[in-house]
């Protein structure tokens, strides 16, 4: 067994060049940081991404790197991962790169299952292209191509992940180095394709979007940190929990001390209860919201294959066709 | 037309609606004259509607062979013989007729409603429009009916029977062999054997109707002296089956898995089905979600280490565009396919034309050079499919691979060759002198400016690639304005280095200087070969059309006079003009049908009379 590796073995010596104060530096650690907690090898780890901020991501990853067109990081992971399924494939992506010009891959290779980490960096914003409201901007962002106001309905990663047939779905936010090592690490043990959106601050364009629920000195509060298997609590020690009302069929808040048995305790394997935990406004919900083992593109994609890619027959076996005849 | 053994070869148009099963009758008819041992080409020509309404002219589905001692090249201009399902295919057909032609129509069909439906007012069998040819009016429904009565199938079930029942006429006709289909039948409806059965009484029935009905007397038969072919062994061959199978040799070459990555298309898709079949040869097929992932899914398997293949047909090739930038910038292997079809936009899916040229050697943004090369018959597609991959791993380039919807389905006898005469297909060696892997993975091959192939997954040569401008040196992003003067310089000069590495360019035929020289390329290679050939002309066909064969130009200047007949409004003129400085002469056909010989013997001969 080689060397085990820290951080620092996966950071470049490119210089990095997001705008100062950019969440996606914290991002970057935490990566670098979650590869080395996993034991990952550079030479067995790939990052693709497409077009936008969050795509400049394999440059500063000591890791094979392929830094592609806008959309399309989720199909070339996808040929990269069916042609060598030891691969670590992680895909960085954004909002307008994974869910404009690129959802239509992101809703397959979630649907397929592929072994894919994909980590989408949503920021409500176009950043690269300084600053137009995007996919995910709430109606009304005001933005250079929306002077007053943007009119269109915002997409929910979440739903768009579950709608799509996503196994894993998780949410982090980018500067909670805590929360995102959890989910990177179950991001990166799940066998199939892990959906993980990262809450990212634009400081230039869209600055402090989720402020209402990132800043840490009111994050009990605002934040519901979901463990399987354990109640959903949250709040100064734990006082607050979420309970299923079944007159609304939503989750609501309710006082944790009064009434302890009220409060649901997080099954990843429902689907439902992770629908109205994508929705769940306040607190946010974070952590691992739906994991459903099942069986990976690629493992179904080799074991359907006669050969499992193997050249077991010469060309020289198939050339000649159902009939042939001699001419002399 | 009488029993004639003084024919070299003959025309066989089978014509119905779309849901007669013809083309499945005109390949098992094919098959047929395969192993008959004649020579052979064919032209299935079907619409675009699976199931078109029934009895209309658009809704006709055409198989046409051309069969004889050879060379045949092509499907033949003026049918022989005509096998007419109903009255919409008859008036169809009758225009192409040879005068004088064998006319078999299923008397059955011409009922009022199918007339009207045909655009007949009045009934063609009762006035003189069949005068000039020998007609055969058989109740081929009925008869055929009647054959399979004994399996109890419903009237829609055994009246599907009839393309079977026809096809045995033609077997008898030709003094086939019926064993070979039978035992296809056999095979394919081995899970229904009621269908089965009937299908097999069907063929026997139609076989035994030519050889003791009445009409005996005016229905002939017919003997084809044997195939002048080179000795060796051959098969029946489509140019989707030869493309796949080129491809899968070209993996075999290389030493390298095959990653297929499509999304169906016509006339594309048929490689996509065939290439499934090659699983054990290290082929695998992806189908994605849209054109762009599949060209996607394919740069991400060459990145990977196995040749990434697409395929598709124009429209699709749009789509791709901007991925095919990305392989160039990024330096990886990759071969696109192209099964052209008319066009623009939708066009004419199913009718076959050579109008991507353009698109193929300019239709990029930037200055994207893409080497590219195309296939003449359906046998060269083997070839061709070999000399794409070879070039995509030499130069470390996409390479863009030109076919048509007539290569894709037209069957042709194909030598089948030996595997040990092509040389392995070789990839650049990783120098690792440097201590910096980005650097080791952009040094350049000199010749060929290939750059080593290096995949995630080996150890210490963790590099990057994307769309970014690069380094010409370091492999490192570069903004740099004489860098990027450098790279653009870089990479002509590299799909330039391709022409090094061809055969000179050979004439197909005729002397190599005079007045006039033929040049073509694709799938028009049989029809002027046949015209050229009847009227000594000059003749040269072009399998890489960017770079051009290194030589081309000084063939060219031995002749006065260049004509280049084309599927398409005049790409290849257009682009002889640009890079050689040659003012050939343009003839242009775009209605969706392969050229007729006549027709072209007709413009040579128009050429060769008027003074230069």
């Amino acid at each position: 067994m080689s060397q085990k590796l820290t951080a620092k073995d996966f950071a470049t010596s490119q210089e990095v060049r997001w705008c100062p104060g950019c969440g996606d530096y914290a991002i970057l650690k935490s990566v670098t940081q979650a590869l080395a907690d996993v034991g990952a090898r550079p030479e067995s780890t790939a990052f693709v991404s497409g077009i936008g901020c969050a795509a400049r991501f394999p440059y500063y990853i000591e890791s094979y790197g392929f830094h592609t067109i806008h959309g399309r990081a989720p199909a070339i992971a996808t040929g990269l991962k069916l042609a060598n399924p030891e691969l670590d494939v992680w895909v960085v992506t954004g909002d307008g790169d994974g869910l404009s010009i690129g959802s239509n891959h992101l809703m397959h290779a979630l649907r397929r299952n592929v072994g894919l980490k994909i980590l989408l960096f949503n920021n409500e914003i176009y950043g690269l292209t300084k600053g137009q409201y995007s996919p995910t901007s709430r109606v009304g962002t005001t933005s250079p191509s929306s002077p007053r106001g943007s009119v269109d309905t915002p997409v929910s990663p979440g739903h768009f992940a579950l709608g799509a047939g996503a196994k894993f779905f998780a949410r982090g936010i980018d500067i909670d180095k805590v929360g995102m090592s959890d989910v990177l690490q179950q991001a990166h043990a799940f066998h199939g394709t892990s959906l993980v959106e990262i809450f990212q601050n634009c400081i230039v364009y869209n600055e402090d979007v989720f402020g209402s629920f990132t800043e840490r000195k009111n994050a009990a509060n605002t934040q519901l940190h979901l463990k399987h298997g354990e109640p959903m609590l949250f709040g100064e020690g734990n006082d607050k929990g979420i309970r299923f009302n079944p007159g609304t069929w939503s989750l609501e808040v309710v006082d944790a001390t009064e009434s302890p048995d009220d409060v649901l305790v997080h099954d990843e394997g429902n689907a439902v209860v992770a629908r109205m935990l994508i929705d769940l406004h306040m607190p946010v919900a974070l952590g691992v919201i739906y994991r459903q083992p099942a069986v990976s593109y690629e493992d179904a994609f080799y074991s359907h294959h006669p050969s499992r890619m193997q050249r077991t027959k010469s060309i020289t076996d198939f050339i000649t066709g159902p009939s042939s005849w001699t001419v002399d | 037309m009488n029993k004639n053994k003084d024919v070299d070869s003959i025309v066989v148009r089978i014509a119905g609606d779309s849901g007669d099963g013809i083309q499945l009758m005109g390949s098992q008819f094919a098959v047929s004259t395969a192993l008959s041992g004649s020579d052979f080409a064919t032209f299935p020509d079907y619409p675009a509607e699976i199931r078109a309404p029934v009895g209309t002219t658009f809704g006709v589905s055409a198989y046409q062979i051309n069969l004889g001692g050879g060379p045949i090249t092509t499907a033949g201009d003026a049918p022989d013989v005509l096998v007419a399902f109903n009255p919409a295919a008859l008036k169809v057909s009758l225009p192409m007729l040879r005068k004088g032609a064998l006319v078999i129509i299923n008397n059955d069909s011409f009922t009022r409603r199918n007339l009207t439906k045909a655009g007949y007012l009045d009934d063609p069998r009762d006035d003189d429009r069949l005068v000039d040819f020998q007609v055969v009016a058989a109740d081929i429904s009925r008869l055929n009916l009647e054959a399979v009565k004994e399996f109890g199938l419903s009237k829609s079930e055994g009246g599907r029977c009839k393309n079977f029942w026809a096809l045995g006429v033609l077997m008898w006709m030709f003094d086939r062999d019926l064993a070979p289909i039978e035992d296809w039948v056999r095979q394919r409806m081995a899970a229904h054997p009621t269908l089965r059965d009937a299908n097999i009484t069907a063929l026997h029935a139609g076989h035994a109707y030519g050889e003791t009905a009445e009409l005996a007397a005016a229905l002939p038969q017919i003997e084809l002296p044997a195939a002048q072919l080179e000795p060796g062994e051959y098969r029946s061959i489509t140019g989707a089956e030869a493309l796949a199978l080129g491809i899968a040799a070209a993996g075999e070459l290389a030493d390298r898995q095959v990653m297929f990555c499509s999304y169906p298309i016509t006339p594309a898709s048929p490689l996509l089905h065939r290439l499934t079949r090659l699983g054990e040869l290290g082929v695998g097929t992806f189908q994605a979600e849209d054109e762009i992932a599949a060209i996607c899914a394919a740069i991400g398997a060459s990145y990977g280490g196995m040749i990434g293949v697409t395929s598709s047909s124009g429209p699709g090739i749009a789509l791709k565009t901007e991925a095919m930038g990305l392989a160039v910038n990024a330096e990886l292997p990759l071969v696109i396919v192209n099964w052209q079809r008319g066009g623009p936009s939708t066009g004419l899916p199913t009718k076959t034309e050579q109008s991507d040229l353009y698109q193929a050697v300019y239709g990029r943004n930037a200055d994207t050079p893409i080497p590219v090369v195309s296939a003449s018959t359906s046998g060269e597609c083997f070839d061709m499919a070999i000399e794409a991959v070879r070039i995509a791993l030499r130069h470390m380039t996409p390479v863009i691979l030109l076919a048509d919807g007539y290569l894709s389905n037209a069957a042709e006898p194909w030598r089948i060759p030996d595997m040990s005469s092509f040389a392995p297909i070789e990839t650049n060696a990783v120098r690792t002198s440097d201590d910096d892997p980005q650097r080791t993975a952009f040094t350049r091959d000199a010749d060929s400016y290939g750059r080593p192939w290096i995949s995630p997954g080996q150890p210490e040569l963790m590099h990057r690639i994307g769309g970014l401008e690069k380094d010409v040196a370091s492999g490192h992003i570069s903004y740099d304005p004489a860098n990027h003067q450098e790279m653009t310089e870089l990479r002509a000069a590299k799909v330039e280095s391709v022409a090094g590495f061809l055969p000179p360019q050979q004439l197909e035929c005729g002397p190599d200087k005079g007045s006039l020289v033929v040049v073509g390329w694709g799938s028009t290679y049989g029809p002027i070969y046949q015209a050229v050939r009847s009227t000594g002309t000059s003749f040269i066909h072009l399998r890489y059309l960017s770079p051009l064969p290194g030589n081309l130009g000084e063939l060219l200047s031995g002749f006065d006079k260049i004509l280049v007949p084309e599927m398409n409004a005049g790409q290849l003129c257009t682009l002889l003009r640009d890079k050689l400085g040659v003012h050939p002469i343009s003839y242009s056909k775009v209605s969706g049908q392969p050229f007729l010989i006549s027709e072209l013997i007709g413009k040579i001969e128009s050429l060769k009379d008027e003074p230069s």
